[in-house]
């Protein structure tokens, strides 16, 4: 399915700018110069939120809060396994990702972690660098109000992930 | 705020390694992350190319026009007062994040966002707020990174969590903008 999507959203938007009679060429290389320029715009910023990002992710401190976070986590009903996961998904993509295999490794896909780990990969983004990614682009502060809302919704999500893994599946 | 947040992960960073004797690792991290984000940005360079350059055919084509005038009733609600070009980048950022074609949503994003600013005033603050919630509670019709990966270690049937995932992005989707919204009237700017 994803693999006719893409090929096919690229055919389509040049075929129907031929029959609109769009200027392609000149208009692609337009468009394609702004995105590179935005990039490089949104790197400086970058660098240093990837810094602490790496640093974060690989300085051992996710394990120990999410040792510090145990019974809390255990009230909640929330499987111990994914606490990491749920901790580096706002930071990290890629982060997120190898623990995510990692915790498929080590438990069935199929299982209750399993699942909340694929439902929490699934429904949350990588909160912290969508900010920074969009905030650098405008060149302004990020406000309380952004930070508010993107977080409560990613503490919905990793809450409700568990509470819908159980609703759904028994 | 992210200067901050930068400064607190680097702190917590300092502290779990000292106390478990992490320190090499965390010095080489250090170094080799600032590298990664040049390399992050270099790789990022072709599909931001692509997906802008595409995009803007397709907004000259009117393609984007069709695509925001079918989802103005939805839209409009939530991004109030936003000026009808941002509502075609807005538009553009939400379909290809459901499509799962994040390549074309971050340069739609990034461009909805700066055409918001652009406009200003107190709608534009809550729309790049409403923006960055929904894109961050990612909704996506069919989520393939993790069937994949579900697939690949055994699972059953991979996409079987496609409804959960679904119900959880929408619900936390709508908390968030529930909690911009109600920032967004209170008489105090945050």
């Amino acid at each position: 399915m994803s693999d006719i999507l893409i090929p096919s959203v690229i055919t389509l938007i040049l075929l129907w700018g031929v029959f609109k009679k769009v200027d392609i060429a000149r208009e692609f290389a337009e468009g394609a110069r702004e995105g590179i320029m935005t990039l490089f715009e949104i790197l400086p910023s970058l660098v240093l939120v990837m810094t602490a990002v790496g640093m974060f992710t690989r300085s051992g401190a996710v394990d120990m809060l999410s040792a510090l976070l145990l019974p809390f986590t255990q009230t909640l009903g929330f499987p111990q396994e994914c606490v990491s996961l749920a901790m580096i998904r706002p930071f990290s993509g890629s982060g997120a990702l190898a623990s995510v295999d990692k915790l498929l490794g080590s438990v069935s896909p199929d299982s209750f972690p399993g699942r909340v780990a694929s439902v929490i990969m699934g429904s949350t983004e990588t909160t912290f660098y969508t900010i920074s990614v969009y905030f650098a682009a405008i060149k302004k502060k990020a406000y309380p109000m952004v930070f508010a809302g993107a977080c409560f919704a990613d503490i919905c999500g990793f809450v409700l992930s568990a509470l819908a893994v159980r609703l759904y599946f028994d | 705020m992210i200067g901050v947040i930068s400064a607190v992960l680097c702190a917590v960073s300092l502290w779990a390694a000292a106390v478990q004797g992490n320190l090499s690792v965390l010095s080489k991290a250090a170094i080799e992350s600032c590298s990664d984000a040049v390399s992050l940005a270099i790789s990022l360079c072709g599909t931001m190319a692509l997906w802008s350059g595409l995009m803007r055919i397709a907004r000259k084509a009117g393609i984007i026009h069709f695509f925001a005038k079918l989802l103005r009733p939805v839209l409009s609600r939530i991004f109030k007062g936003c000026s009808p070009k941002a509502m075609e980048y807005i538009t553009m950022n939400l379909a290809a994040n459901m499509l799962g074609i994040s390549n074309a949503a971050t340069p739609m994003g990034i461009e909805a966002v700066k055409e918001m600013d652009k406009q200003g005033g107190k709608y534009a603050r809550r729309g790049i707020a409403m923006l960055t919630v929904l894109n961050t509670a990612s909704i996506q019709l069919l989520p393939t990174t993790i069937g994949t990966l579900r697939a690949a270690h055994g699972a059953r049937t991979p996409l079987d969590v496609t409804v959960p995932i679904l119900a959880v992005s929408l619900v936390s989707a709508a908390a968030g903008c529930a909690v911009v919204y109600a920032l967004s009237i209170g008489r105090r700017k945050v």
